[in-house]
């Protein structure tokens, strides 16, 4: 009888590694090979094709030299604490906000959460519109009398970065108020009631025992909201192209250039395996916390 | 190094796939019509897609088929091009500018000549020698150029102009200067700008071809000649340059060149330095080259006339239909009756003088007899310079431009992008 389960078992999983292989060879030539061959090209002298050749840090070193990458690194962090920063909070908000049963919190819902379901193509250009000095909010509002309004971030060196924060996190906070909603509607109602008996304030509810329970929620989003830091390219494009001149360039922007526009795949490889690099510095420590906090139980 | 390309292809598939650009362009057959030829461009605006119809019905009467694969702009296009050639599906022919873009593809040797259909047209003489220089390399020629656009036009609004009560063209810049002075105190915008990266390198190679002259520029651009570039002229050029600056609107950041080009069809801003590719705005608003707007390409009889275009590349291949299916479209995309009906709904000018121009506007006329004059020919800077160090020099003019930065600071990384190559 146990061997005859274990025998079973046995097979059951031979059948899963092998219907698994076609995934795992996926993996390693799509995702793992990539990533090498990136690696490789980085370390060679391609121009428009990959070269075989070894030329050792020399796009690395000119790649640290280009004041466009430097500013593209700077930017992208300015603009992932903002944004993620924003999105949490105001997504938060509206979560709690439509949790307070509200009147046609379907039709609400939806409103929130659309400009998600938009491409930011074509969103962008209205943003870029609504924005642009000489036709958005500061036209309208010198139109309406006040004749020096002034709103012009996104024609402005130091402010055009954040009135990118702005457009992106307008698009993303609808998808943290749905992550964040799930979470709330999964609270027990009886914990209102005790809270409700013991006279706590909602407020004080809501940050100090609603919020902890909302963990992976906060961390699900989190998640989304890094990834699409690290990949914010068509929000950008559609927005200022990077400019004006070269202020709101991003990572994502400087690799697609260099690849395709300028012909340098080389370049553009060393500035891609530098973003990986970042990405896993900053992921890497988070994934160990979370691994050892497993094997604690916490 | 073949099998390396190969192999790096089908991951710049695999690559191009997460890209914006998928264009999910189908597999062409293998050739089996005779003289079937898959073209790749990027011509896909209205005016630009009946200016390739010419193209594509004067290659089926000649006895081929041409297979249309349009590519909505022109990296993307590039780029198809590119993941095709080196997946080993190549195109009959694709899309580049005459220009240094497609000179790695020649080192590489994945490029069939086309030098009987040269020798047969007589390229060599009717051809302007800028052109040349760009398609022919290593004595073969590379490429059939199909228009030359000419990147430096000024197209300025007749109502603003008079309304601004200027009567004449300029004939030199500190007249051009004190026009827009007159046009900004009209009430008017004086120059309609795109603030792109690219729109802000035409103007100032504009004004440099302009202002600096044609030795200067040849210098910086063709010998990289640093000394050149750190001479008290060229400082010049950059400080002229920036003095547009001033009779440009706060809207003008990121703005669309065809959005610039729409300031001056309706009479709000007064100027703009464009290609001429942009008189497919004006002539979609029914507007009249002569009448209602007029155009010159740089102050006086002796300016420079910059040169640039678009030419056909084909791939290598040894199969003999598409070889032959390669000559002959490089035969038929340059013979002069084509080129006239291409280039009269292309905006540009033909590659040769010896056609009927009747056709043309009279600013490609104008275009066509002073490009005659050998004198005034002057190399577009991307005939020059590779891709990337076109790119840098961008990102140094657009930094200087946006950025309260000094023309000596702006000097030096000139010459620091000049030098990097």
């Amino acid at each position: 009888m146990t061997a005859a389960l274990v025998k079973k078992r046995q097979s059951v999983s031979v059948a899963a590694y092998i219907a698994l292989i076609p995934m795992a060879l996926t993996v390693l030539l799509a995702y793992l090979g990539t990533m090498l061959w990136t690696a490789r090209v980085s370390v060679s002298s391609s121009r428009t094709f990959p070269n075989s050749d070894f030329v050792g840090a020399s796009q690395y070193i000119r790649l640290f030299n280009n004041e466009r990458w430097l500013l593209s690194l700077q930017n992208v962090a300015v603009y992932g604490l903002l944004f993620i920063a924003a999105c949490l909070i105001i997504g938060f908000l509206l979560a709690v906000f439509i949790d307070q049963k509200v009147m046609a919190e379907g039709a609400l819902r939806t409103i929130f959460l659309y400009p998600y379901a938009m491409s930011f193509v074509a969103t962008g250009l209205i943003w870029q519109w609504i924005l642009n000095p000489e036709l958005g909010i500061q036209e309208v509002l010198r139109k309406l009398g006040f004749t020096e309004a002034k709103f012009d971030w996104i024609v402005d060196q130091d402010m055009a970065i954040y009135t990118i924060v702005i457009a992106t996190v307008w698009q993303a906070s609808g998808l943290v108020m749905a992550l964040m909603l799930s979470g709330l509607r999964g609270i027990d109602e009886e914990l209102w009631k005790a809270a409700r008996i013991d006279g706590i304030p909602r407020w004080r509810v809501y940050v100090s025992i609603v919020l902890p329970m909302l963990g992976p929620s906060v961390s699900t989003a989190f998640v989304l909201l890094f990834v699409m830091v690290v990949k914010v390219f068509d929000s950008v494009v559609a927005m200022t192209q990077g400019g004006p001149g070269t202020a709101s360039e991003v990572p994502a922007k400087f690799i697609m250039d260099y690849l395709f526009g300028r012909a340098n795949i080389g370049l553009a490889s060393a500035a891609s395996i530098v973003l990986l690099a970042t990405v896993l510095a900053i992921v890497a420590p988070l994934y160990y916390v979370r691994t050892r906090r497993a094997d604690k139980g916490i | 190094m073949k099998k390396a390309i190969k192999m790096a292809g089908a991951t710049a598939l695999a690559l191009a796939g997460c890209g914006a650009f998928a264009q999910g362009a189908p597999a062409a057959a293998p050739a089996a019509a005779p003289l079937k030829a898959t073209v790749i461009h990027w011509w896909t605006s209205g005016g630009e897609s009946q200016a390739v119809k010419q193209f594509a019905d004067a290659y089926n009467k000649a006895g081929g088929q041409w297979v249309d694969q349009a590519v909505a702009g022109a990296e993307q296009s590039r780029a198809t091009t590119i993941n095709r050639i080196v997946g080993g599906n190549a195109p009959t022919a694709a899309q580049f500018n005459t220009s240094r873009q497609f000179r790695d593809f020649v080192e590489q040797g994945l490029l069939n000549n086309v030098d009987d259909v040269a020798i047969a047209g007589k390229w060599d003489q009717v051809m302007p020698a800028s052109i040349l220089d760009a398609i022919k390399i290593n004595g073969h020629f590379y490429a059939a150029p199909v228009d030359i656009h000419m990147p430096a036009w000024f197209f300025y609004s007749k109502a603003a102009y008079k309304k601004a009560g200027i009567t004449a063209e300029p004939q030199t810049w500190d007249e051009f200067l004190a026009q827009l002075a007159k046009l900004k105190a009209a009430g008017l915008v004086p120059l309609a700008f795109g603030g792109q990266v690219w729109q802000e390198k035409i103007t100032f190679d504009a004004i440099f071809a302009m202002v600096g002259g044609a030795d200067l520029y040849l210098k910086v651009y063709r010998d990289r000649d640093q000394k050149a570039v750190m001479s008290p002229a060229f400082r010049q050029v950059l400080v002229d340059f920036k003095k547009l600056k001033a009779f440009v609107d706060a809207g003008s950041p990121g703005r669309n060149w065809n959005d610039a080009t729409a300031m001056v069809v309706s009479g709000k801003a007064g100027v703009q330095i464009m290609g001429d590719w942009a008189k497919g705005e004006f002539s979609s608003a029914r507007q009249v080259a002569g009448k209602d707007f007029g155009c010159f390409p740089g102050f006086g009889p002796k300016a420079p006339y910059i040169v640039a275009g678009d030419a056909f590349v084909f791939p290598k291949t040894s199969n003999a239909a598409a070889i032959k299916a390669q000559k002959l479209l490089a035969t038929v995309v340059t013979s002069p009756a084509a080129q006239v009906a291409f280039n009269s709904r292309k905006g540009a000018i033909p590659i040769r003088g010896d056609v009927d121009e009747s056709t043309l506007d009279i600013c490609a006329r104008q275009g066509l007899a002073i490009i005659r004059d050998k004198s005034r020919q002057l190399p577009n800077s991307e005939m020059l310079a590779t891709p990337d160090t076109t790119g840098a020099l961008q990102d140094v003019l657009t930094n200087y431009w946006n950025k309260n930065q000094s023309a000596d600071d702006a000097q030096k990384a000139f010459a620091r992008a000049l030098k990097d190559e």
